[in-house]
C-alpha cells in the first residue's frame, strides 16, 4: 500500500471521512504520521475556537474584575478563581458528568402558544462540551492577564486621554484598551500556546471519542498501545506541536508588532516564551 | 466498618450516608488523597534538584553540557506536557527492563521487539513476575514520580536559569575581585541571591504541579480521579449501597479540594515572598525598607 493511498484513506479520518477502521497491524511510519496529523485537526479546532471566543469573554471579565461595583467584581473574581484554581482535567470530568445528567430528551420551554424543545444531547459530545470547557478556562486565564495589564496602564496615558477630553467609552476604546492589549500580548501569547497544548487532554478526560475520531494525542496513544513502542508516535506528536507552536508564535508576533508599531523599533518588546501557563 | 452498618438496606437518611461514606472503598478513596500529597511532597524537591542541575548545565562553559541543559529547559515549551507523561511512563519502564535484560541475560538470542511485542527475559521483568501486588503498585507510582520530576524539572530549569541570569553581574564581579573562585562565587553569591528572583516562577510552578496531580490517573495510578469515577458511577441494587450516577458530586468534591489546595498555597507563598524580599535589592525589597 503506497503512502499516497494511506494519506487518501486516513488524512480526514478524525472527521469521519475515509477508511472506517483504524489500521490494526503493519503500522508503517506513513500510517502514524498521517493519522496523528489527521487528529491535529481537532487540536486546532478546539484551540482556535476557544481562543477566539475566549478573547471576548476575557475582555468582559477583566473589565468586570476591575469594576468598582461589587456585584460586577465579585462574580468575575470567583469565575477567575474557580477556573484558574482547579485542574483543567477535573473541569473536563465535572462538566462532562454535568452534561450527562441533563435530561436526554431535552428541555421543554413553554413559550405561551408554542413549546420550544432544547436538545441537550450534543453537549456530551467532545466537539461542543469540551469546547465550552476550554472556552471558559482560557477566558479565565486570559482575563487575569488582561486585568493585570489593565492595572499597569501608565497613569500618564490616562492623564493624556483626560487632557484630550476623552472620557468613558471613547477613552477606553482609544487609550486604555489598546495599551492593555499591548502590555498583555506577550503573556497572552503564552496563554494561547498552552491552550493549544491543553487541547490534548480532551479525549483523555471523560469525553468519548465518537467512532474513534480523536485528536493527535489520542491516535498517538492508540499506536503506542498497539505497537507497545512509544518511541515513534510520541515524537511525531511532538514535532507536530513544535510546528504548531512556531506558527502561533509567528502569528502572535505579527500582531505584537502591529500593537507596538508606534514605538521606536529599539524599545519594542518582543515575545519571549515563558513556560508559565499550563493547567 | 461500624456494627450499625451491618445491614445497609435497613438504614436511611443520615445514618445511611454515614455508613455509605465509611465503606472500605471510601476509606481507600480517602487514602488516595494521601497519594496525591505524597506525590507532591516527593516530586517538588526532586524536580527542583533536576531543574537546578539543568540550569547549571545550561550555564556551563562546556558546549555539549550547555546544549543538553538548554535543550532540557526548552523541551516543555513547544510540546504538551501530557505527551511527556504518556511517553516517559512507557519509555522508562522499557528502558529499565532493557538494561536489566542486557545485564542479566547476555545469551538471550531472540530479538526484544518481536513484531508488536516487547519481550525481555523473565529475569529482567520489573517487578519480577511473582512479586506481590503491592510491588507492582509501588513500581507504577515510582515511575509516575520520576516522570513528574523529569517534566517539572524542565519547567524548574527554565525558572532557575532565568533567576541565575537575573542576579546582577556586578555582584558576581565583586566576588571575583575579592579573590573567590568560580565555585565560591556560585555558592556564596549567586545561589543565595537567586531565590528571590526565582520565587515568582517557582510559586507558579508549585501551583501548576498541584493542578497536574490528577494526571496521575492517566499514568495508571489509582488516584483520586480513579476512585471518584469508580465510586460515583451508578450502583444497581446488587450493591450494598445502591445509588444513581453521583460522579458529578464526587468531582465537585475534588474541585473543592483543589481550590482549597491552591488557595492555601497562594496564601503561604505570599507570606514567603514577603519574608524573602526583606533586605533584597529589588523593587519589593525597597518598598519594604521604606515602609519600615
Amino acid at each position: 500500500m503506497s503512502c499516497l493511498q494511506i494519506i487518501g484513506d486516513y488524512a480526514f479520518r478524525s472527521l469521519g471521512y475515509g477508511e472506517r477502521l483504524l489500521p490494526r497491524s503493519d503500522f508503517t511510519l506513513c500510517h502514524q504520521v498521517t493519522l496523528i496529523g489527521s487528529g491535529l485537526i481537532w487540536n486546532i479546532y478546539f484551540g482556535a475556537l476557544a481562543l477566539i471566543a475566549g478573547f471576548f469573554l476575557a475582555n468582559a471579565v477583566a473589565l468586570a474584575r476591575a469594576s468598582g461595583r461589587f456585584w460586577l467584581r465579585k462574580p468575575a473574581e470567583w469565575f477567575i478563581f474557580v477556573f484558574r484554581g482547579s485542574p483543567l482535567f477535573i473541569q473536563f470530568f465535572l462538566f462532562y458528568e454535568a452534561f450527562v445528567l441533563l435530561p436526554r430528551a431535552g428541555f421543554d420551554i413553554p413559550l405561551g402558544l408554542i413549546t420550544l424543545t432544547v436538545e441537550t444531547d450534543w453537549l456530551t459530545r467532545a466537539w461542543a462540551g469540551a469546547l465550552i470547557v476550554l472556552f471558559l478556562n482560557t477566558a479565565a486565564y486570559s482575563a487575569e492577564i488582561f486585568h493585570g495589564a489593565l492595572q499597569s496602564v501608565p497613569r500618564g496615558d490616562i492623564e493624556a486621554a483626560d487632557a484630550y477630553g476623552l472620557s468613558g467609552w471613547a477613552r477606553f476604546r482609544r487609550v486604555l484598551w489598546p495599551t492593555m492589549l499591548r502590555l498583555a500580548w506577550p503573556a497572552y501569547t503564552n496563554e494561547a500556546i498552552f491552550l493549544f497544548h491543553a487541547t490534548t487532554l480532551v479525549f483523555f478526560s471523560g469525553f468519548p471519542a465518537f467512532q474513534q475520531r480523536g485528536d493527535a494525542l489520542y491516535y498517538a496513544n492508540y499506536f503506542a498501545d498497539k505497537t507497545f513502542n512509544p518511541f515513534i508516535p510520541y515524537p511525531i506528536v511532538a514535532v507536530y506541536f513544535i510546528l504548531l507552536t512556531l506558527l502561533l508564535t509567528w502569528a502572535f508576533g505579527r500582531v505584537n508588532a502591529r500593537l507596538n508599531r508606534h514605538l521606536p523599533s529599539n524599545i519594542r518588546p518582543g515575545i519571549r516564551l515563558r513556560a508559565q501557563l499550563i493547567r | 466498618m461500624f456494627s450499625a452498618c451491618a445491614d445497609p438496606s435497613s438504614l436511611d437518611g443520615l445514618a445511611w450516608l454515614g455508613c455509605y461514606l465509611t465503606t472500605g472503598k471510601h476509606i481507600d478513596f480517602y487514602w488516595s488523597f494521601l497519594t496525591v500529597l505524597v506525590l507532591l511532597a516527593v516530586t517538588a524537591p526532586v524536580a527542583l534538584a533536576f531543574g537546578f542541575g539543568g540550569a547549571m548545565a545550561a550555564r556551563s562553559p562546556v558546549l555539549p553540557l550547555r546544549l543538553v541543559g538548554k535543550g532540557y529547559a526548552a523541551m516543555v515549551r513547544g510540546i504538551p506536557d501530557i505527551v511527556f507523561f504518556l511517553f516517559f511512563v512507557i519509555a522508562l519502564d522499557q528502558g529499565l527492563e532493557w538494561m536489566l535484560h542486557q545485564a542479566r541475560c547476555p545469551d538471550w538470542t531472540d530479538p526484544i521487539r518481536q513484531g508488536l511485542e516487547f519481550r525481555v527475559c523473565p529475569e529482567a521483568k520489573i517487578p519480577s513476575g511473582n512479586a506481590a501486588q503491592i510491588w507492582h503498585r509501588l513500581y507504577g507510582f515510582g515511575l509516575a514520580v520520576v516522570t513528574f520530576a523529569i517534566v517539572f524539572g524542565a519547567f524548574a530549569a527554565n525558572v532557575l536559569y532565568g533567576a541565575m541570569q537575573a542576579v546582577p553581574k556586578a555582584q558576581l564581579e565583586t566576588g571575583e575581585s575579592f579573590g573567590m573562585s568560580q565555585r565560591q562565587v556560585f555558592h556564596r553569591i549567586l545561589v543565595p541571591q537567586m531565590w528571590v528572583y526565582a520565587l515568582p516562577g517557582l510559586s507558579n510552578l508549585w501551583m501548576i504541579l498541584i493542578k497536574a496531580t490528577p494526571l496521575l490517573f492517566l499514568l495508571g495510578v489509582q488516584d483520586i480521579v480513579y476512585w471518584a469515577r469508580e465510586l460515583g458511577g451508578s450502583k444497581t441494587s446488587a450493591f450494598d449501597y445502591p445509588h444513581p450516577d453521583w460522579r458529578l458530586y464526587y468531582f465537585l468534591g475534588l474541585l473543592v479540594f483543589y481550590l482549597c489546595m491552591t488557595r492555601a498555597s497562594e496564601i503561604v507563598l505570599g507570606r514567603l515572598t514577603q519574608r524573602l524580599t526583606r533586605g533584597q535589592a529589588t523593587l519589593a525589597g525597597n518598598a519594604r525598607r521604606k515602609a519600615a
